[in-house]
């Protein structure tokens, strides 16, 4: 892969990453509830994280083939962390929507425009 | 032992990826004293988890991780990258149809419902609010309601085939 090429993989990903990201912080001024927001804000903050999380992994691993020896460390420890901020990413960030979403509703907030609401309290 | 020995190791692998290239100049390889930190800390680490995965439900995960590699990048991801798309549509025309629906998955460990509880948050249109302990009936947002009569359908149509794999990652 020539040095062009990474460059216009990378962008590609950078940009979906901020794509989704951007939809992300607009929902969450049009959504009319922080159950609707949580929607917005958790699942393409996931999303706009794997992408940006896979061009960081593509450049590390382009410069490890493509540089020579003398850098190899450097970036193979950036992919390494990179790839396991990921992991993380995708373990807290839904755990955490729970904690968001079971705390407004427990404090008695209802869930705006709502066509049905099933919750009942349990332990 | 056996958790306490996989725990360990998986402790020591991950912490060896951490600090890799940590050796002389700059190599791919590792310092000693990196390597005996990891020693250490796998040590700990795996003495304070032997308590939570020593349990008989929880340490069926250390059979069950190569599905994890099967499930995480096929079926979950193709639903996140659904949900997105979706989120994106509502973000744009704002339609929404909201509610809190109680959904039964039927799942009986731990691990399953948070394998399934997690998978729902990130997967189109719904967010996992609150869990029954007892009949580990899950009480989800859903932000496009339909129409639905009877509870497997109800079910079905909110976390579609996930409490199966759930069901295949955990029991």
């Amino acid at each position: 892969m020539t040095w062009d090429w990474a460059m216009i993989t990378i962008l590609v990903l950078i940009i979906i990453s901020g794509i989704f990201s951007l939809l992300g912080a607009i929902g969450l001024h049009r959504f009319p509830d922080v159950y609707t927001r949580l929607h917005a804000a958790t699942k393409t903050t996931t999303f706009g994280s794997i992408f940006l999380a896979i061009a960081v992994i593509v450049y590390s691993i382009f410069r490890i083939t493509e540089v020579g020896p003398e850098n190899d460390g450097a970036f193979i420890t950036l992919a390494a962390h990179t790839f396991i901020a990921l992991l993380a990413i995708l373990i807290t960030n839904p755990t955490g929507a729970h904690a968001i979403a079971r705390a407004a509703r427990k404090t008695g907030i209802a869930p705006e425009q709502a066509v049905i609401d099933e919750y009942e309290e349990v332990d | 032992m056996f958790t306490f020995l996989v725990t360990f190791l998986g402790v020591l692998v991950l912490y060896l990826l951490l600090v890799w290239g940590s050796g002389d100049a700059g190599s791919a390889y590792w310092a000693i004293e990196e390597v005996l930190a990891g020693f250490v800390l796998a040590l700990i680490s795996a003495g304070i988890a032997r308590a939570i995965l020593g349990k008989a439900e929880n340490s069926r995960m250390f059979l069950k991780w190569p599905l994890f590699l099967i499930y995480v990048p096929t079926v979950f991801l193709w639903n996140l990258a659904k949900a997105n798309v979706d989120v994106a549509y509502r973000v744009i025309t704002g339609r929404i149809n909201p509610g809190i629906v109680r959904i039964r998955p039927g799942l009986k460990t731990d691990l399953g419902r948070t394998i399934l509880a997690n998978s729902i948050t990130l997967t189109p249109g719904t967010l996992t609010i609150d869990i029954d302990r007892k009949t580990g009936d899950l009480f989800v947002h859903w932000i496009n309601v339909r129409d639905t009569k009877t509870d497997e359908e109800k079910t079905r149509a909110v976390c579609g085939s996930f409490p199966e794999w759930a069901r295949r990652l955990s029991e």
